[in-house]
């Protein structure tokens, strides 16, 4: 199945777009998306302990299901205000 | 300007129209204000050592309207309070305001406690990140690993809402922040 992945800030500039789809398992998770990810630049991976997740933009868990054409979303630790 | 009490906006901020958002007479609510606080988070001209030449603030703005409802709900739950909160994205420029927020009470200590518990919300899980120029550089900062459900961190926006700090445990609250993370505005 197909999930569309969002990417902010820096992880936007690791990965050179902020609007990715990529293909995945049927029993895909939201790590299975990072993961995924996280291979083709791997950059990514010293942001896997303090980066968060959003599913569809509702905050997510990493373990959390997906499903075909999901927006899976990844947040670099914030820094609004 | 937005009329809706959360929005990210391009267009500059402006707290007056978020006071008339929470001040506006409502049926349900019976007695009218008796206070009004209000915050406004402007871009600084210094941030750890670097002189500042602008910010550009990206955001995920679905995510970031349900975060300042999520927000506004907690802060209803606790006091006795209409909130509005707005935020700017974009490039701005030092000085501009990239914040705002307005809170409603019939009381002042409900509108203070609220609007601060806000803002450190704000820092804690909106999904927004703050890009900066600088002299010679630029730097994406980093705060908070954003977790709505993180009771510890809800706990110590309300411990600092109330001016609790001996007990408030986080990093935000009691210790300088760390060099290159530290945050401007807000």
């Amino acid at each position: 199945m197909q999930v569309n992945v969002r990417l902010f800030a820096r992880l936007r500039d690791i990965a050179g777009a902020g609007e990715v789809s990529r293909q995945v398992p049927d029993d895909a998770t939201v790590s299975t998306v990072w993961e995924t990810l996280a291979n083709e630049f791997p950059e990514l991976s010293e942001y896997r302990a303090s980066i968060s997740a959003a599913v569809n933009a509702e905050y997510s868990r990493m373990d959390a299901p997906v499903g075909d054409g999901d927006e899976v979303a990844f947040l670099p630790p914030v820094s609004g205000g | 300007m937005s009329t809706s009490s959360y929005a990210v906006t391009t267009v500059p901020l402006d707290i007056g129209a978020l006071v008339d958002i929470v001040t506006a007479p409502r049926a349900d609510a019976p007695i009218g204000p008796g206070a009004i606080a209000t915050f406004v988070g402007v871009v600084r001209n210094h941030n750890a050592g670097r002189r500042v030449e602008r910010l550009e603030y990206e955001g995920y703005e679905p995510l970031a309207i349900r975060s300042f409802e999520r927000m506004g709900k907690e802060a209803c739950a606790q006091w006795d309070v209409r909130v509005a909160l707005h935020h700017r994205l974009g490039t701005l420029q030092i000085g501009e305001a990239s914040v705002v927020i307005a809170v409603a009470s019939p009381h002042r200590a409900d509108a203070f406690a609220a609007c601060r518990y806000v803002i450190e919300r704000v820092k804690q899980i909106a999904p927004i990140w703050k890009h900066e120029f600088f002299e010679g550089g630029d730097v994406w900062i980093e705060g908070a690993t954003a977790d709505p459900d993180n009771e510890d961190a809800r706990q110590d926006a309300y411990r600092i809402a109330v001016g609790d700090r001996a007990s408030a445990s986080s990093v935000s609250a009691t210790q300088p922040e760390p060099s290159g993370v530290a945050g401007n505005a807000g």
